[in-house]
Formats: C-alpha cells, structure tokens, sequence
C-alpha cells in the first residue's frame, strides 16, 4: 500500500492466481450443474412416480437440504469422508444441494405440459417409459431452461462457499494472496468485478431465452 | 452416545447463544434489504431515466458480485477506505445489499402484477400517487410477494452461517465447538443442521400466517383463524399456507 488506495501494479500481481482459480471456479460450476440437471430430473420423477414409501424420505430428503446452508453441508461432508479430494466433495455438494432446487423448476416444468398431451399420449396407447420420453419430458425441459439457467448463474456465483473446505477457486485465490501480502483490496475487488463480468452477460442471455420461449 | 447427549445438554446454551446470533443477523438483514427491495423496486418502475438507471446498476451490481466477495470486501477492504464496521455490522449490511436487490426484483415484478384496471380505478378515483399506492396497489402486490420474499428469507438464513468466518459466535460456529467437544462429526453436525431447519420452519410459518393475512385483506382467501383451526375450511379459494 505505498500512495494511494488502489495500486495497478498489485492488481497485475493478483491476476495469475485468479485466473488460475477462475478455471476450478468454472469446473466446479460445470460439473456440479450437471450433476444436479441429472439428479434434479431424478428427485422429480421419483416424487412424482413413485409409491409413498419412496416419496416420503425423498421429499424430507429435499427439504432437509433446501433449507440448510450450503456452508455446513460442505465442511460437514468435508470433514466425514477426509480421504476424498475436496473439489470432488464441493462439485458433488454443489450438485445436489442445487439439485433439490432443481427438482422444483423440473416439476413445475412437467406440470405445465397440457393434459392433453399426456390424453393424446394414453389414445395412442403409447408405453409408460415411451410418453415420458418422447413426449412430455421434451416439452418440459423446454419449459425448464431458463430455471436452470438462472440457477447455473447463481451457483457460479456460490462456488466462492468452496473456499470452506479449502478449494483454490478464484476467490480464495483472491484471499490467499490477500493474507501473503497483507492487501486484499485489489484481489477482492476483482473477483468481484469478474463475478459481474461473468453472470450478467449471461443472465440477459438467459432473459432473451425467457422471452423467446415464452 | 450418552456422552454426545452430555455433551449437547452442557453446549445447550451457548447453543442458544449462537441463534441469537444467526437470527440477529437474518432478521437484521432482512429488514435491511426489505427496505430497499421496496425502494429499489419503487424506482425501477420510474419513468425518469435519471432514476432508473442507477437503480437498475446498483441491483445488477449487488446481484451480479456474490455475496461471499461482497461480505469478505466489506469486512477486509472497507476499513483500508477508512470504514470500519464491527463484524455484525458487516454482516447485516452485505446480507441486507444481496439480498436487497433481490429482492427489488420481487417486489418490481409482483408490482407489475397487479392488473392494470386496479391502476386505472385509482386514476379515474382520482387519488393521489402515495394514497394510490399505499391503499391500493401495494397491499394487492404484498399478497403477491410473500411466497417469493419468503424463498429469499430461508436463502439469506443460510447466508448467515457465513458469520462464523468474519468472527461471529452464530450457530455454524457453535456446531465447530461442540464437534471439539463431542469429537463426533457426524452426530454434531446433524444437530446443527436440524437447528437450522427448525430455524428455516418457523421462518416459513411466520411468513405463510403474513400470506394468509395479506390475502384476507385483499379479500381474497379465508382468515388466519380459519386456516389453523381444525375444521376444514369452507371455501373454494385455496388456503395460502400451502
């Protein structure tokens, strides 16, 4: 901190290691969406489909996850199984925590499917697996899109939750060289900043999605 | 096992101790950002562009940044601006920005909701722009927003148990001792996350008694009484405690 409150120079310094966590930070969002796009659709049809035995401990399941802090379930699965990588643990947490989200925007996707597609769906005697599979799960992903985009946006923006089991994504690269050199300014302020260059770009593109769509 | 309960009955208070702090802090920010969802969402239907603008990057700005940057900013880079805030404050104020400007959305979008004709009776009652909105579009609007304000409560609760790393003594930090002194992870963490729960439940029922009566006043829904006595209710209109 010599003259000034903002130094170019530290800025340039901070750079490297936060582009190098911004590439765990994308992985972690890449592969925890898609670990929840797959089980949300799974916690959905499950609560859908299944006999009481199942829907029960399943939808508790949800609820217990959904209303709990990501935070704690992270350090808490962190600290359980302490032989797995933590990326690993943080991609896998993400992913269902957002699944349970996920699930929601998934049912509400395939209530909006007319009856009389499912009507359509049982006059042409089509098999159970068949209606699902080529008639109302296509028009309800389509439904679902921009759900799952909005949440891919917000989870991009959660990753940062992973600095609690000591994942190097960018911001806690950003916080590690803070605590090196005793100045956070320049590092904090420009994960932040990235963060925005990152998420609203593609939230108007998820809007434009939205529209389109609707 | 027997140890573990021992354990807990010993932690009980500090256990409290620690929901006093979470719950200082969610109910902190939330009143902090339902203030400005309501301001911010007022003024991003403006008609002046001079008002509009800024809102709408002030809302994108805090929306878009994160707020575990956000929080960690104002708690490490705000006093080098010469700010030092105690460490309740930081968190009430970045949890109250975050969320505020989600919830500005909200508030923007149930606004918007409200049926034009409700807009136009106010017009042709010739009542002026405060009286118009106090009286009759805002309580139309409430009714709309509860459901999704509530979402963002249980979200910003969460949020909270960031507190632990700015210093705070909330219940995830509470969790972290009583797992030092039970050393059961599992069984210490359960119980902090079904506090949690608790906590996220009687938040949600807090909110569904405000639907229930926002509903009634606009006439729309059967009263609080009526939903959480026993007999079914007699009406067609769905009970808003779903």
């Amino acid at each position: 901190m010599t003259g000034g409150l903002w130094s170019w120079e530290q800025a340039a310094a901070a750079l490297p290691p936060i582009l190098e966590g911004f590439r765990v930070t994308l992985v972690a969002t890449v592969v925890g969406m898609v670990i929840a796009a797959v089980l949300g659709l799974v916690i959905a049809l499950v609560r859908r489909s299944a006999g009481r035995w199942l829907t029960v401990p399943v939808g508790l399941f949800v609820e217990l996850v959904r209303s709990t802090p990501l935070l704690v379930q992270l350090v808490f699965v962190y600290l359980m199984l302490p032989s797995v990588p933590a990326l690993v643990i943080g991609c896998t947490v993400l992913g269902v925590h957002y699944a349970t989200y996920l699930s929601e925007v998934y049912r509400a996707g395939i209530e909006a499917v007319p009856r009389g597609q499912w009507e359509a769906a049982t006059a042409l005697d089509l098999p159970r697996a068949r209606v699902w599979r080529a008639v109302v799960l296509p028009q309800a992903v389509r439904n679902t899109l921009p759900g799952l985009g909005n949440y891919a946006i917000s989870m991009f923006k959660e990753t940062p939750y992973l600095f609690s089991i000591s994942v190097v994504e960018m911001f806690t690269a950003a916080q590690q060289y803070g605590a090196a050199t005793f100045d956070y300014t320049e590092a904090l302020t420009m994960v932040g900043l990235i963060f925005l260059a990152v998420s609203y770009p593609t939230s108007l593109l998820v809007r434009r999605m939205e529209n389109r769509l609707a | 096992m027997p140890d573990n309960l021992q354990s807990l009955v010993d932690a009980l208070p500090r256990l409290g101790e620690g929901v006093v702090v979470t719950l200082q802090l969610t109910l902190g920010g939330a009143a902090l950002a339902f203030v400005l969802a309501v301001a911010l969402g007022l003024a991003a239907r403006a008609r002046s562009l001079w008002l509009r603008t800024p809102t709408r990057v002030v809302v994108e700005f805090f929306r878009g940044t994160s707020l575990v940057v956000q929080l960690f900013w104002l708690f490490y880079v705000l006093p080098v601006f010469g700010f030092r805030l105690e460490s309740m404050a930081v968190g009430i104020v970045a949890l109250g920005l975050n969320y505020g400007a989600y919830g500005s959305e909200v508030v923007r979008g149930s606004l918007n909701a409200v049926p034009v004709g409700q807009w136009e009776a106010t017009k042709a009652l010739s009542l002026g722009p405060v009286h118009r909105v106090r009286r009759v579009i805002l309580p139309q609007a409430w009714a709309l927003m509860i459901p999704l304000l509530t979402n963002l409560l249980i979200q910003l609760l969460k949020g909270s148990a960031l507190a632990t790393y700015i210093l705070l003594h909330d219940v995830n930090y509470e969790i972290g001792q009583l797992r030092i002194a039970t050393r059961d992870t599992f069984f210490s963490y359960a119980v902090g996350l079904l506090v949690y729960f608790a906590l996220a439940y009687v938040l949600t029922l807090g909110m569904n008694a405000l639907e229930v009566r926002a509903k009634r006043r606009v006439g729309a829904g059967p009263t609080l009484r009526e939903v959480v006595r026993l007999a079914p209710v007699p009406t067609s209109v769905g009970a808003g405690a779903a």
